[in-house]
């Protein structure tokens, strides 16, 4: 057990391998999986979802009870049903608390099935848009344009679009960066190396995240709506920046949704995958555009929101398997539910209707839980290798 | 079916393979030899386009297979690689089911004939019995007889087999290469690299040696089959008598006749 320990502390293939037979050695010891558990599995999380959208956007300083939220949806969608709910009231529900609902739904979603992919990709459990870079390229290319004032002029004229449209460029520009960086070691684009991928994107990171600081210092006003970009938030974010982000969240998902068998292939390894028939480049290629659209545009509405694209494929993966058929849709619907409950918490833990930023909220489930999740593991290692 | 010519192939522009030709007609069971280093991984995994050639060609069907799509080649060969990571999180059956994706079309997943054909592999390879487990968790033996389901699943007409029995207890490599045989009885061909002679002595009808990346001996297994031949290859003593039971020339090595004796 102390080599795996000391496997999973140092970077690399190395320890992505023995995090990743981990957990399968414990799924194992459980009874075989049966195709129903998907399907029962997916079902409550979808009634989980459609719950969870309604209490949601019951919370709050304005407080609601479930049926009139309930009543005040209904009506929102067209429906006559019940009573019609007092109007400012479901202003509050609907276009408040509903797009932030929405919003937060839309971007857990995307960070999980994106990390999902990231990880599948580069076969590396670790991987995600954090480590990749992708959502330091998102806050760099959103911390430029407000210290450039780009942003603030193009919110003067009305045009709230331009911020979110530098993140998104920001990531893909991290992207091509870190894909770039992975080349220089040689060798042709489809024949890129996962090791090499991964080390590139933490390179990348940390030096964004080191330009980020630097621009912080250089203009002290700007701080705030900076930090805003580091820690992520849902405050004052409504329904034309979901409008503006689901397109590509749209883009990306399907990509990724429609590879999802070559997920499954590339996990083989090269060698494999090629026997299998898969041009495994480019396949790569195309996966880590779709996922690096998926956690741009996430990142571009709501900033650097870490964990969930860790956490949330990693619990799947235990539940259901690596099959990312399955995994890639659990992931988005869990991902959902994570991300709109924290950021119930962000909005309503502190008194006097102040708000925590979301990304902390996410880190201090995250975190404790994903030591759990290694716990569990050596745990199960354990297990077997006593009882084989 | 399969030809191979001129190939040079090898690893980082260090060729392991020199000049090759080798043509296997439609039907054959052949068995692929020669001492370790001798390049047979290097050539089936060329065969199998899993590696690129740096000199020559290998031609599928009579279409060169540098022309071919990568999904239309796994079409007509599939191959059991010697050392295959079996990640973990997937169950045996959906392991052997990947077999079929060259064969599932751009935009749909894997459909009922694509389990159909998984069923009827994990049959013919006798893994039903391990199908819901978990891939991951199987023996080195049974993941051996489960990635022999998953290029039968992928497809019967070219099987291509690196050491595909080399963890295998003896009932359980009769049952294989019973498998291999039916295939070849039904039309198909079949190129197994071994290092068990006297099991390719007792199945295949062709034999091919390689030694120091080239083609050493080729030819119907009685004529090449002999004790001088044995002992040129692997440069040990190696006496060859018939097998008690089919008549086949099956080889003995002699106690003391390893490196630094004189023969």
């Amino acid at each position: 057990m102390a080599e795996r320990g000391g496997d999973m502390d140092a970077p690399g293939s190395e320890a992505g391998r023995a995090v990743c037979t981990a957990p399968a050695q414990n799924a194992a010891q459980r009874p075989c999986k049966r195709p129903g558990r998907s399907l029962a599995l997916g079902s409550a999380l979808l009634a989980c979802l459609l719950a969870t959208v309604v209490l949601a956007c019951g919370v709050g300083s304005y407080p609601s009870t479930a049926g009139q939220t309930l009543l005040a949806l209904l009506q929102a969608l067209g429906l006559r049903a019940g009573d019609a709910v007092d109007p400012s009231l479901a202003v509050v529900i609907v276009d408040i608390r509903l797009a932030r609902v929405l919003l937060a739904g839309l971007t857990g979603a995307s960070l999980a099935v994106a990390g999902a992919a990231f990880q599948g990709v580069l076969r590396n459990p670790l991987a995600d848009s954090f480590t990749l870079g992708v959502s330091g390229g998102a806050a760099f290319g959103a911390s430029l344009a407000i210290l450039s004032g780009i942003a603030g002029e193009a919110a003067l004229a009305g045009e709230a679009r331009v911020l979110p449209a530098c993140a998104l460029a920001g990531a893909l520009t991290a992207l091509g960066l870190v894909l770039a960086l992975a080349r220089a070691g040689g060798g042709p684009l489809s024949g890129l190396r996962r090791e090499t991928v991964v080390l590139a994107g933490i390179v990348v990171s940390t030096f964004l995240a080191a330009l980020i600081s630097l621009l912080k210092s250089l203009d002290e006003e700007s701080v705030a709506s900076i930090v805003f970009w580091i820690m992520g938030s849902f405050q004052g974010r409504g329904f034309e920046h979901a409008a503006l982000a689901w397109p590509y969240m749209l883009l990306g998902a399907g990509l990724v949704f429609w590879r999802a068998r070559e997920l499954d292939v590339l996990a083989l390894g090269e060698t494999q995958a090629r026997l299998l028939g898969l041009d495994a480049g480019r396949s790569r290629l195309w996966l880590l555009f779709g996922a690096s659209l998926l956690s741009g545009a996430a990142v571009a509405i709501s900033g650097v929101i870490g964990f969930v694209g860790l956490v949330v494929p990693h619990l799947i993966r235990l539940l259901l398997g690596a099959g990312h058929a399955r995994l890639l849709p659990a992931s988005a619907l869990l991902g959902a539910l994570l991300l709109i409950w924290s950021d119930v918490a962000a909005r309503s833990v502190l008194p006097g209707g102040a708000e925590l930023p979301v990304g902390v909220v996410t880190a201090l489930i995250g975190g404790p839980f994903f030591c759990l999740l290694l716990a569990r593991k050596s745990l199960g290692g354990k297990g077997r290798e006593g009882g084989a | 079916m399969i030809r191979a010519r001129g190939l040079s192939c090898g690893y980082a522009g260090r060729a392991v393979l020199r000049r090759v030709d080798l043509h296997l007609a439609p039907g054959e069971f052949v068995a692929l030899l020669g001492p370790n280093g001798a390049g047979k991984t290097t050539l089936l995994l060329a065969l199998a386009g899993a590696l690129p050639a740096l000199d020559g060609a290998v031609e599928l069907d009579g279409r060169d297979m540098a022309r071919l799509s990568a999904r239309e080649r796994a079409r007509l060969v599939s191959c059991v690689p010697q050392r295959a990571e079996v990640p973990a999180g997937f169950t045996v059956r959906e392991l052997v089911r990947m077999g079929r994706y060259a064969h599932t079309n751009f935009f749909g997943g894997y459909g009922p004939q694509d389990d159909d054909a998984a069923q009827a592999a994990l049959a013919d390879a006798h893994c039903l019995d391990l199908a819901e487990r978990q891939a991951a968790e199987l023996s080195g033996g049974e993941q051996q007889r489960v990635l022999l389901a998953r290029a039968l699943c992928q497809g019967r007409r070219a099987l291509l087999l690196d050491e595909a029995t080399s963890a295998l207890d003896l009932a359980r490599r009769v049952e294989a290469f019973d498998l291999l045989a039916r295939q070849h009885q039904r039309g198909g061909t079949v190129l197994a690299a071994a290092h068990d002679l006297n099991l390719a002595a007792l199945y295949c009808t062709r034999l091919v040696f390689l030694k120091a990346g080239r083609v050493a001996l080729d030819g119907p297994t009685t004529d090449i089959f002999t004790e001088a031949n044995l002992r040129d290859i692997y440069e040990t003593d190696i006496r060859v008598a018939p097998h008690p039971v089919t008549g086949a020339p099956q080889a003995h090595l002699v106690p003391g006749a390893g490196a630094g004796a004189s023969l």
